[in-house]
């Protein structure tokens, strides 16, 4: 394992050196050290790395990651695999807003809360959330998968394509064209294989399933007032 | 018929305020209960580059000999920080259109041409398709709202990236494209279900803020190593102080679009009523970047309605160091052609008045998805169509800089331009043509 602290190394020599590892991998085992809240840390990663990050990240750690699998040892700042494209982060902490927005594949696992906004855009990652989530989550979500073990804030799934959100507890409101549908087997069958690969231990059963009413896919003046 | 048989009347008039145009839309949405959408820019007259003038050399300026001395247009766009600024030929680039709105021929038409003048072409809400890639010397793949097929690869492929905030025909909201449109590959790359009305988000999912924004540039430098420029566009509105703020935000080249810049698919009201004319953005662009120091440090490009030489001229002269063009490019490849006349009547349009783009019935080719209408437009033909309207633009551009006595089209300048209305003086702050009187700026 390779390890570079924050404190004696810059951040663009940091990415550098594991964007380097693309190319030639020399070194698949990483520690960052020394973070304390520092933005943009391990982005654009792009090789089957294992990373783990020792403090708070700040904004947008792990954007738009290929492969790498990323621990973040802390809380993680706005924006955390933000267009993730394949891989894992997982945050031991809290998440603000926006986590995983955009995400289009890979798994995503924060272990406390996420802000608002959680999975916005999603377009087919896999977020697990061990906490609840803010307002606004999966806003306009296109693909791929939330799932909430604690509450959901206002307008889940507002303006929502072909996401799948799963929530254990309350939410407090459903967006536009955003409903409760029935939880099948298949649904328990994949929801439970989710949980196991995110390593959170729930029971799948416990969840309300949510998608898409897909009554505003297409513009009609009758629904106006859902705009 | 004598004049005592025919009954006296006053005559047709025509109400300025319901004019023919105004009472068909109001038929129409009485009989539609729904809005105009349409594609194009805003149509109404407004103060344009039309109302300037150039003030050629005579007895207090010495001009250049035309064919013969030099007059510079190659522009390096993306000083700041790139590790890899973008040389370009002319000052003249392709503005972002996606794929999707416009089909893969147009796209490959678009990079055909701009790359045969060495030039850059720019992606769209669409992602970055492999025909626009390969046919483009210099492309700029744009980092939209919606993330449409954003991925890391096509981000390191891209010779600069723009963080799209707005655009002129709609400052302030997001794109859409009608279900008819999102076919098969449209849809995949979008990843949303075929047919669907696709809304294409106003806002960023990530950020939300000028502070924000200079970390979410950060990110975008540390994914691409710092290699290529990024550019920030902007809607024109408030365009003094969006400038000041993308620079503060970190922009290598800052895209100004006015508001009679073109779109694919928005409420007619959007486009009409919503932003700035181009001219009026310039000189507020070019005081904010002055103020800062950073004028010509951090590069303008300016787009909305430009149409020839002189427009180019003209926005160089008040301090644009390049300009996009969007709309001209799709009628220089064919758009509005003449010879389709007859199938755009029969769409209840007309040969240069179609602007229905969002139906994919482009009967031209170049803004539908349709296989058959597609194979309308000959990607290698359109690419010619394109450099050769480019290569016009440009030499136009020198005529006026050599006659003014520049040697380079950046060093033309708002001393050498004069205007034909008190509102146009006023906006692009030159003096009205015979005085010395600037509108707002005294005696």
């Amino acid at each position: 394992m390779k390890t570079l602290d924050l404190a004696t190394t810059t951040l663009r020599d940091i990415n550098q050196a594991l964007h380097d590892q693309a190319a030639e991998c020399t070194e698949r085992e990483w520690r960052i050290t020394g973070a304390k809240g520092d933005h943009n840390l391990a982005c654009g990663l792009d090789a089957a790395l294992s990373i783990d990050i020792v403090g708070h990240a700040g904004y947008y750690c792990a954007g738009m990651n290929k492969k790498a699998h990323v621990v973040v040892h802390g809380n993680a700042g706005q924006g955390v695999a933000e267009n993730m494209m394949s891989g894992s982060v997982r945050v031991k902490g809290q998440a603000s807003q926006s986590a995983g927005a955009t995400a289009h594949g890979g798994l995503l696992v924060i272990e406390g809360d996420a802000g608002a906004r959680c999975g916005i855009s999603l377009k087919g990652a896999e977020i697990v959330v061990g906490g609840s989530v803010g307002h606004m989550s999966c806003f306009m979500a296109q693909a791929g998968a939330l799932v909430v073990c604690g509450d959901a804030g206002d307008a889940l799934g507002d303006s929502l394509y072909e996401t799948r959100i799963f929530v254990k507890g309350t939410v407090a409101s459903l967006g536009a064209d955003c409903i409760q549908k029935e939880m099948r087997p298949e649904h328990i069958e994949y929801l439970t294989d989710l949980l196991n690969r995110a390593g959170i231990n729930e029971d799948a059963s416990a969840f309300k399933r949510y998608g898409s009413a897909r009554n505003l896919y297409n513009f009609k003046v009758d629904n106006v007032s859902a705009y | 018929m004598s004049d005592k048989e025919q009954k006296p009347t006053t005559g047709l008039r025509e109400s300025a305020t319901f004019d023919i145009n105004t009472q068909m839309e109001i038929r129409r949405a009485a009989e539609t209960g729904i809005y105009d959408i349409r594609g194009f820019g805003a149509k109404r007259k407004l103060p344009h580059f039309d109302d300037l003038l150039f003030l050629g050399a005579s007895m207090s300026r010495y001009p250049l000999e035309g064919y013969r001395e030099k007059c510079n247009t190659r522009v390096t766009l993306g000083t700041r920080f790139a590790k890899k600024p973008i040389v370009i030929e002319t000052p003249v680039t392709i503005a972002g259109m996606s794929f999707g709105a416009l089909s893969a021929n147009a796209k490959e038409a678009l990079g055909r041409g701009a790359s045969a003048v060495g030039t850059s072409t720019t992606t769209g809400d669409g992602g970055m398709t492999p025909e626009e890639r390969g046919q483009s010397s210099k492309l700029v793949y744009q980092y939209l709202p919606s993330r449409y097929g954003m991925n890391p690869d096509d981000l390191r492929k891209a010779d600069a990236i723009e963080v799209v905030l707005g655009q002129g025909a709609k400052p302030g909201g997001g794109g859409m494209l009608l279900g008819q449109k999102i076919t098969e590959r449209v849809a995949k790359m979008r990843t949303l279900p075929v047919g669907v009305d696709q809304r294409s988000a106003c806002r960023h999912p990530d950020w939300t803020g000028p502070d924000d924004l200079a970390i979410k540039i950060q990110e975008l430098r540390e994914i691409t190593d710092w290699q290529v420029p990024i550019y920030i566009k902007v809607g024109a509105t408030r365009t003094y102080y969006d400038v000041k703020l993308a620079v503060k935000a970190g922009a290598d080249v800052i895209v100004v679009d006015g508001m009679q810049g073109g779109t694919a698919a928005t409420q007619e009201v959007f486009i009409e009523h919503v932003g700035i004319p181009t001219m009026a953005a310039i000189p507020q662009a070019v005081q904010a970047l002055q103020e800062m120091g950073m004028h010509r440090k951090v590069q303008l490009i300016v787009s909305g309605g430009i149409r020839n030489g002189a427009d180019v001229a003209k926005c160089m002269a008040l301090g644009a160091d390049a300009v996009a063009i969007g709309t001209a490019a799709l009628i220089a490849l064919g758009c509005n052609h003449p010879k389709w006349d007859a199938e755009f009547r029969k769409l209840g349009s007309a040969a240069g008045y179609y602007d229905d783009y969002h139906e994919g019935k482009d009967p031209a080719g170049v803004t539908t998805q349709d296989p058959e209408l597609m194979k309308r437009l000959d990607p290698v033909e359109g690419g010619r169509r394109l450099a050769n309207y480019l290569r016009v633009l440009t030499m136009e551009a020198q005529t006026l800089a050599r006659a003014c006595g520049k040697n380079d089209l950046r060093n033309l300048e708002p001393e050498d331009l004069v205007a034909l209305t008190v509102e146009a003086a006023a906006m692009a702050r030159v003096p009205l043509a015979g005085t010395s009187w600037i509108p707002g700026q005294g005696f």
